[in-house]
């Protein structure tokens, strides 16, 4: 490993060939093989077999509710990710800390048991769900209940993108601009929140990348019903699985995959822009 | 700066604020302060907490004998010791994988290192769904290394299965939290650099011995909670493993038999998986608290 000196990496640290040996033939081996096998199968599809397995009725509805559900549901993420996020920056207060520890729940609670303990808290005998159903809403098996479940499942990813930035913020901008004398509200509008808008964005995307495809916590709370329109994308998926219909399980699940990595793509073209944009300064 | 401030402050009430407005400015802030505190906690505590409170009360609804039997029952038990073999392999190859590719990704510039991180983290942003399937078609009846696995176990006398069978439950544990110890590592040596590993192999020290003694002191933190985040993730992972795994009390990890009993969906049964969920809710407590003793200690050492 010694004459690794001289090798491509221009490094002196040893270790080059064999890190990066391991790594990428675990990465193949656990990620990009089993991959390219759902790529593989649905590219044996012809494009006409392809196009009417994803046109069906029901595959196209799964897709409406997943997007418009999780679309819905990163917006409210958005603006209580922003306040969260202002609230444990900039205010200090009792039992802070655990409010801080707490946004990380949904990462640490299993999906499955999000969604059962969602279900029976927002059904017409749970709390508050009665007091909802007493008032004429019904939440569980609605698109209402995929939307919070979804909420509950996105809330981390937009707190935790607006958090580090909003530490970051020199408060000299802030200062500047109520000493010009603009109020609170147009230092917020003009000054603060267009700094924090990449962060936010990027929140948002992360919070609807995890929604579309988002399973266990949403196929208890939404009943899966053809009928009412409350089946999710990778409802159908699982649902096309255990009929052995793997030509429309690949091809649904290649859409995803396309729409997965387009948010990701975008989300990263943010925060690219945003890192040059900080280097510049 | 302060005075600066001060001065401004004043030289601007000289013009158009009167002491009125500026004490009317001060309780205006305080009045959003905390209302945006109030809206911050009233969210936490219905959407975060009363979940976590709901599933403890409807899992001691029947009692605490009740809750105890449901806890020990055979399929219950099985589950167990699948979700805890998963998990411990499933930690043990991507602490393994995660502190490699990190010094990889840390240390070394080469071409492809974009992709090549891009692709660790794709298990974070697709549907768990999808993982499960990617490995039937790989391993399963139409999958195409089904031949392989197959001329394996004929050579060898052997019977392995993957798909709907132990090892693929495993596969799909790995998957999902395949980037979970890296993403922890990457930041913390990104902030760290090169300079110290660049001294010692200078001064002729090997590969192993710069990553014991130089790398490894300051990852430690940043390494023991990405295990802890990674085995929490393996313990509930749901919707991969629902995919590969069809058998009760064989290959069902903890989760799939929490949605078995929810779904059998009579009020004794909707219990018990209320029962076994609360080790899960106390696993998912544990971990927060962890969390926030070993994020402090890693932010400590960088």
């Amino acid at each position: 490993m010694a004459q690794k000196k001289k090798g491509k990496s221009k490094s002196v640290i040893p270790g080059f060939r064999l890190t990066l040996g391991i790594t990428v033939l675990m990465v193949s081996l656990l990620i990009l093989i089993p991959l390219v096998s759902v790529l593989a199968y649905s590219f044996k599809l012809s494009p006409s077999e392809f196009f009417e397995l994803i046109t069906k009725k029901n595959v196209v509805s799964a897709f409406r509710t997943s997007i418009l559900c999780s679309f819905i549901a990163a917006l409210v993420n958005s603006v209580f990710g922003l306040i969260l996020a202002w609230v444990l920056v900039k205010y200090e207060f009792p039992g802070k800390k655990i409010l801080d520890g707490l946004i990380e729940l949904p990462f640490a609670l299993p999906t499955a048991v999000a969604g059962i303990t969602l279900t029976k808290m927002y059904s017409d005998t749970g709390f508050p769900g009665k007091f909802f159903s007493a008032a004429g809403i019904d939440i569980a098996y609605t698109k209402i209940g995929i939307v919070i479940a979804l909420v509950f499942i996105g809330i981390p990813f937009t707190v935790r993108a607006v958090q580090p930035v909003l530490e970051k913020l020199d408060p000299q901008y802030e200062e500047a601009a109520l000493i010009l004398g603009a109020s609170r509200q147009r230092t917020f509008f003009k000054v603060i929140f267009p700094e924090l808008f990449p962060s936010l964005l990027t929140g948002f995307g992360l919070a609807l990348a995890r929604g579309i495809g988002e399973y266990g916590s949403v196929i208890y709370i939404s009943g899966n019903s053809a009928k009412n329109n409350t089946q999710v994308v990778s409802y159908v998926i699982m649902q096309k699985l255990e009929r052995m219909d793997y030509a429309s399980a690949t091809a649904i699940a290649l859409v995803l995959l396309i729409i997965s990595f387009v948010l990701l793509f975008v989300i990263n073209i943010i925060q690219i822009r945003r890192s040059k944009r900080v280097s510049v300064r | 700066m302060e005075s600066v401030i001060e001065k401004n402050k004043f030289s601007a009430s000289e013009k158009n604020y009167s002491e009125d407005s500026l004490k009317k400015d001060e309780r205006g802030r305080k009045i959003t302060k905390y209302v945006l505190i109030t809206i911050s906690v009233l969210f936490i505590l219905l959407m975060l907490v009363l979940p976590l409170v709901s599933v403890i009360v409807n899992s001691l609804k029947e009692g605490l004998a009740f809750y105890f039997k449901a806890l020990s029952t055979q399929y219950v038990l099985s589950a167990l010791g699948v979700t805890l073999l998963a998990t411990v392999i499933a930690v043990l190859v991507n602490t393994f994988f995660g502190v490699v590719a990190s010094y990889l990704l840390t240390k070394f510039n080469f071409k492809g290192k974009n992709v090549l991180s891009t692709l660790i983290d794709i298990p974070f942003s697709i549907s768990p769904v999808i993982a499960g399937l990617s490995f039937i078609m790989t391993f399963g009846r139409s999958g195409w290394a089904k031949p392989i696995v197959d001329s394996i176990n004929s050579a060898l006398g052997t019977d392995i299965q993957i798909v709907f069978a132990i090892p693929g439950v495993i596969l799909a544990t790995i998957f999902v939290t395949f980037p979970f110890v890296s993403r922890e590592i990457v930041p913390v040596l990104n902030t760290v650099g090169t300079d110290e590993e660049e001294a010692a192999a200078l001064m002729g020290a090997g590969g192993f011995k710069i990553f014991r003694k130089i790398t490894f002191p300051h990852i430690k933190w940043a390494l023991v909670y990405g295990i802890i985040l990674c085995t929490a993730r393996a313990l509930g992972e749901f919707g991969a493993v629902h995919a590969l795994s069809k058998t009760r009390g064989g290959t069902f990890t903890l989760p799939l038999e929490i949605d078995a009993l929810y779904m059998q969906g009579s009020a004794d049964s909707i219990t018990s998986a209320f029962a076994a969920s609360s080790l899960l809710v106390l696993i998912a407590i544990a971990v927060l608290i962890l969390r926030n003793i070993f994020e402090a200690r890693a932010k400590n050492k960088s």
